[in-house]
């Protein structure tokens, strides 16, 4: 749980009041400020209906029944009448200013999502922290759906109560100033504690998240664990864990419901505090002469309209809160640099095939911290295949992440076709420089749709082709709709190998001159791996090639190896060089053979 | 269409009646708390006009007042206040209580159903599927709950107003009867209006996270191919269908607001023009006016409760839907009578002609497999994908019983033996490690009485007590969720204690060492075969390192047993077999370690 709570982002960590919030958003939706005073003048103009109804019982009482002239019923029609005007009124002003609210908040929150997810793919988090993809997803989806609902149900709500506020207290003050004054006394009280009340709800409904966090994670093990929780006979305890969850959940729902209705009712309660000073302190002054009996009972009225909007403010406060730390978080994305940048005016690589500079490269992850890659200063001729072997840690990665500008280094520079990475043109650099990663991720769409995905406009044909010169077309065949069978999501409906095989097959398309291969760890069973293994020869071929290889016979294939070790490149050569002098590589390709059995046969 | 709305109505009572009939109790208090609340709403009103007949009138007449009179009205005010604060708390609290009871309940009921229903059942489920069933189809099954109190009080407190409203003047009492069903029917309206927009936003909500999900999983690929441009693009086309439809949500929701706030205030109007009439007249005095014109604007709140549950039912009852066939599932996995045999020495095991599918599933996943192994001794099984090797590993821990044949541990049907007693002799190894949400040793001993000495000797057997050692807090660290705090070969390393610690006659490796280091694996089992209590071992492997631990090999090829014998033996006689065995290629022993190493950095 404390994991998640750390900052994903670099503006998350700034500490932010609600309305500095609600600045920020204001000035990064344009879609929202534009239309916002009209939609605040219907507000206020909603709010008048509200106020009709008492303002016509009023003068039902004083000048209708009670007037001078005994009771005057055409007056008191022409009241009515002309008070449901009003009220029909007010009611297609409310539509047109929900409707214009609506229409405003749903363009700019999808404005809004839209662009932090276009910036979540230029941020870096999201390759680097794989496990906490989760949480970028939900600051485009559910913070943002939070946010939305938010302004369809208490928005709105709120707009119209504090409308109703302002106009309630200013209706009440032509009344009788004095009355306003004491009702605004006794309800001074409650908005001092607004603060104390926000604490404790957001602290109530934190402690329900989290627990709501434990019952999933509980649940899970019924559901995951199926198998684990069988064999080793533990029903019984893994039962008393999920009810345990599912316990503290409902008793941390229970207590938060008690501060929410503690909260409704304060407001309530003070609202009756309100009507009987107003009818002591009333009829005192209408003894005195000051006001008049239906003035009285207007007030009375009045005050209810005054209540309303406060009782709505608590309910709304928790919502509110929410919504605007979800806010906040999709803000933080928008707010956070990526590391990496297009470069303005950014050049092309140049055509043919390309080679690569490292000059004197280093790459920490944190700022001062440990050296992932430290001073690596080598070339790589065009059209070389490369393997980069080395222990976990050793900095393999780096290296790749490095030459397809995933990350910039933080010392040296590296050139691409003699030209520096950062001066590259987004669009040069990723039609030529194509990498392969480990789990060549699938899109839940056709075969041949994964494959276009590295050329688009590709036709069917074309892919089908592609596949025949990789060797693959009796695989395709193979297949139940041939290149058109959907893959499932994440590709689930094909192998492992398989999986592979199609991710080699986009990057062929894709023609690259430069290519960089983390080659897969997971296990292929043999028919897989021979195709795999053509398929990635073909693709290879006359290409200048990196390969982060986990399997040593890839090292043995290519045309040179770089062992690194500890962010260094400590060996090179072609493994045939390499594997009889004493160093790393003899050392890891012997305990490699024992672990896979293999003779020390030839070289294929 | 009608009839199946009316069906839907019929359905939707008589989920409410059960929610009542799960916890009548609580829903009495609660419903006594929502009546209390709509008798003083009604009685504030009378309060009002009370007040206005009684102090204010005659003060204002007089030109004076009395002390005693203003403190009456005061304290009748507040008393009512007090009360009705009672009211709101009571049916508030008892509300939230209904609800979060049945959702609890619910949970338990399902949860009990995933940890009592055999295998093959969770086999046919997807996970996706079982997780929300107990969780957010629990949740919308019962999310009714919430204002279900209030609106039986709603409707409580309209029979009293209407009932007031002909003691004080039946023509006044006509405008109520005018005015309460047309609230209910916009509301009705509404509702059937509303619920496919809702449900289309809820739909494209999903989608929208869906896309996200995928594109950012997708990252690299994405990067790589320098295709952000036309992800923004996909995922933009989505985001605008949603915002359109949640856009129409809006529109009926900014119609349907200022009318159900207009008819009350339009009805407060009518009492006025009607009433006046009654007052000149004689029929009704000024404060009977004032009491039934306050009355109207209290009342439109708790009438639109009775709004809210009916708007939810149809999500209430497609979660409920979604749950009743967990909760009626069936299948028991039957246990005997009998205790396992025991012995210090490991289990002598026997498979006679046991033949296994899958429901559904025209051929079978296994056919006809004979085999015995001799107690103390290591048998590899191993066989290319989709041979049934995992499905063999199972049926020997009777995670899924056979469905010809039979499967003996010391000559004895695994299935009459008691419940418990099969998972006391014998010890398993999925392939995809599961670890709980608990600290190591627990998750080690998973509640039994193993000592910490006999936890770090299964930690050391099983190569994992350096790491453990460094870890924060040692054996009471906490894992996190399937322990997600672990690397790949950690989290393997721990299960193989897990295994080891309970010290079983038989012990079911699953590719359970994929990700461990040959040598270390090697250990392991030298550790348990020249113990005290030598255990016969079944493992499935794929590298060739481990297939050499073995005394012998069995190959499986589509569900039949090939050959079996030594590992050289069946290099020499199956080509399959040695083409498998010399294809795999490990990956650097270490490679699984390196997820979190990355995550660290």
């Amino acid at each position: 749980m404390s994991r998640a709570e750390e900052p994903l982002l670099a503006a998350d960590r700034r500490p932010e009041g609600a309305l500095a919030t609600l600045r920020r958003g204001l000035r990064m939706m344009p879609e929202f400020r534009s239309g916002l005073p009209v939609t605040f003048l219907l507000a206020l103009l909603a709010t008048a209906g509200r106020v009709v109804v008492p303002v016509a019982v009023q003068q039902t009482l004083d000048r209708g029944l009670a007037g001078p002239d005994g009771p005057d019923l055409p007056l008191v029609r022409e009241l009515v009448l002309g008070s449901a005007l009003v009220v029909v009124l007010t009611g297609v002003a409310v539509h047109r200013m929900n409707v214009r609210l609506f229409r405003t908040t749903e363009t700019a929150l999808a404005g809004l999502r839209v662009r932090a997810f276009r910036h979540v793919h230029d941020l870096s988090v999201l390759h680097q922290q794989g496990q906490r993809r989760g949480s970028l997803v939900s600051r485009v989806t559910s913070d943002v759906d939070q946010l939305s609902v938010f302004m369809q149900w208490g928005g709105v709500l709120g707009l119209i109560s504090l409308g109703q506020l302002v106009v309630a207290t200013v209706v009440m003050a032509v009344y009788s100033w004095q009355l306003t004054l004491l009702v605004l006394v006794c309800f001074l009280p409650l908005g001092v504690a607004v603060r104390f009340f926000a604490r404790r709800l957001a602290h109530a409904y934190g402690v329900v998240r989290e627990r709501v966090g434990d019952v999933l994670a509980a649940v899970g093990e019924s559901v995951v664990g199926a198998p684990t929780v069988r064999a080793y006979g533990v029903r019984a305890r893994t039962a008393a864990r999920i009810d345990r969850a599912i316990d503290r959940h409902y008793r941390a729902s229970v207590d938060a419901q008690k501060v929410t209705a503690g909260v409704y009712v304060s407001g309530e309660f003070v609202a009756a505090i309100a009507n009987a000073a107003v009818v002591v302190v009333g009829v005192l002054l209408g003894v005195g002469g000051q006001i008049s009996a239906g003035t009285l009972v207007a007030f009375l009225f009045l005050v209810t309209l005054f209540v309303a909007p406060v009782q709505t403010a608590s309910e709304v406060l928790n919502e509110a809160q929410n919504a605007i730390a979800g806010f906040r978080r999709v803000l933080d994305v928008l707010d956070t640099e990526p590391d990496v940048r297009d470069p303005s005016d950014g050049r092309t690589l140049p055509p043919g095939p390309l080679d690569v500079r490292f000059e004197h490269v280093g790459f920490s992850y944190v700022p001062g911290g440990r050296k992932a890659l430290d001073d690596v200063d080598l070339t790589i001729p065009a059209r070389t295949r490369i393997a980069i072997v080395g222990e976990t840690g050793s900095g393999k990665t780096t290296f790749a992440k490095l030459v397809t500008r995933l990350m910039d280094p933080t010392g040296g520079r590296v050139l691409v076709g003699g030209v520096p990475l950062a001066e590259v043109a987004f669009a040069s650099l990723r039609e030529r420089v194509v990498m392969v990663p480990q789990d060549g991720f699938l899109f839940d769409a056709s075969v041949a749709d994964n494959v276009r995905y590295g050329r688009p406009g590709l036709t069917d044909a074309q892919v089908v082709a592609a596949f025949a010169e990789l060797g693959l077309e009796a695989w395709v065949e193979g297949l139940p709709a041939g290149v058109a069978t959907s893959v499932g999501q994440r590709g689930e409906s094909l192998s492992a190998g398989e999986r592979q095989l199609v991710a080699v097959a986009r990057a062929y398309v894709a023609d690259p001159d430069l290519l960089v291969l983390d080659e897969a760890t997971s296990a292929v069973d043999p028919a897989t791996e021979r195709r795999l293994t053509h398929a990635l020869d073909t693709l290879t071929d006359g290409r200048t090639t990196l390969t982060i290889a986990h399997r040593l016979s890839t090292a043995e294939r290519a045309d040179e190896v770089l062992v690194v070790d500890a962010g260094r490149v400590v060996q090179r050569g072609p493994h045939a060089v390499l594997v009889d002098a004493p160093g790393p590589y003899a050392r890891l390709h012997a305990s490699w053979r024992r672990s896979s059995g293999r003779q020390p046969d030839p070289v294929g | 269409m009608p009839r199946r709305s009316d069906a839907v109505v019929r359905r939707g009572l008589r989920h409410v009646g059960r929610a009542i009939a799960e916890q009548p109790g609580i829903f009495a208090l609660a419903l006594l708390g929502s009546s209390l609340y709509g008798g003083m709403t009604v009685a504030s009103a009378y309060v009002v006009g009370g007040v206005t007949d009684r102090v204010i009138l005659p003060a204002f007449a007089e030109g004076a007042t009395t002390a005693a009179a203003l403190t009456l009205a005061a304290a009748v005010i507040l008393a009512v206040a007090v009360l009705k604060i009672v009211g709101i708390l009571g049916r508030r609290l008892f509300a939230g209580i209904m609800s979060f009871r049945l959702q609890a309940d619910y949970r338990r009921r399902v949860t009990g159903q995933y940890l009592r229903l055999p295998l093959s059942w969770h086999q046919r489920h997807p996970t996706g599927q079982l997780l929300s069933n107990a969780n957010s189809d629990v949740e919308s099954a019962w999310f009714f709950v919430s204002p279900l109190p209030f609106a039986c009080g709603a409707v409580v407190m309209i029979g009293m107003t209407v009932v007031a409203l002909l003691l004080t003047d039946p023509l006044l009492a006509v405008v109520g009867f005018v005015v309460f069903p047309l609230v209910f029917v916009v509301n009705a309206v509404y509702s059937r209006a509303m619920s496919p927009r809702m449900a289309r936003a809820q739909q494209l909500r999903a989608e929208v996270s869906e896309i996200a999900h995928e594109s950012f999983d997708a990252a690299l690929v994405v990067k790589t191919l320098g295709r952000e441009a036309d992800e923004t693009e996909r995922f933009s086309a989505r985001a605008t269908e949603l915002r359109d439809g949640l856009i129409a949500v809006g529109r009926l929701r900014g119609l349907f607001d200022p009318l159900m706030e207009a008819l009350p205030n339009l009805g407060t109007l009518a009492v006025l023009l009607v009433g006046a009439e009654r007052v000149v007249a004689g029929t009704t005095a000024a404060g009977d006016l004032v009491s039934i014109a306050y009355l109207f604007t209290l009342l439109a709140l708790p009438i639109r409760a009775i709004g809210w549950v009916l708007a939810d039912l149809p999500r209430a009852l497609a979660g409920f839907d979604r749950v009743t066939p967990v909760l009626e599932a069936t299948g028991r996995t039957p246990h005997g009578t009998d205790p396992a045999p025991r012995g210090q020495r490991g289990a002598a095991l026997g498979l006679r002609d046991v033949g296994f599918g899958y429901d559904g599933v025209t051929t079978p996943t296994l056919h006809g497999v004979t085999f015995d192994v001799a107690a103390g001794r290591t048998l590899a099984v191993v066989g290319p994908t989709g041979a049934g090797k995992s499905t063999l590993a199972g049926l020997l821990v009777r995670l899924v019983d056979p469905r010809t044949g039979e499967v003996l541990l010391d000559g004895v049907d695994l299935r009459t033996l008691r419940e418990g007693e099969v998972s006391s002799e014998v010890a398993f190894v999925a392939q995809s490690t599961f670890l709980f949400d608990d600290t190591v040793r627990d998750n080690v001993t998973l509640g039994a009485p193993y000592d910490d000495e006999q936890v770090h000797e299964a930690l050391r057997i099983a190569a994992a007590e350096d790491f453990v050692a460094r870890l924060p807090e040692g054996l009471d660290t906490r894992v996190g969720e399937r322990g997600a705090s672990l690397s790949g070969g950690q989290r393997q390393r721990l299960a193989l204690a897990r295994a080891v610690v309970r010290r079983p006659r038989l012990l079911v490796l699953d590719d359970a060492t994929s990700a461990v280091d040959p040598a270390v694996e090697a250990r392991i089992l030298d550790a348990l075969r020249t113990a005290d209590r030598p255990v016969t071992v079944v493992v499935v492997a794929y590298r060739q390192a481990t297939i050499e631990l073995a005394d012998e090999v069995v190959w499986l090829e589509g569900g039949r047993l090939v050959d079996r014998g030594s590992h050289a033996e069946l290099l020499a006689r199956v080509p399959g077999y040695a083409e498998l065995v010399r294809a795999y290629q490990p990956p650097e022993a270490d490679a699984p370690d390196r997820q979190p190493a990355e995550a660290r950095a």
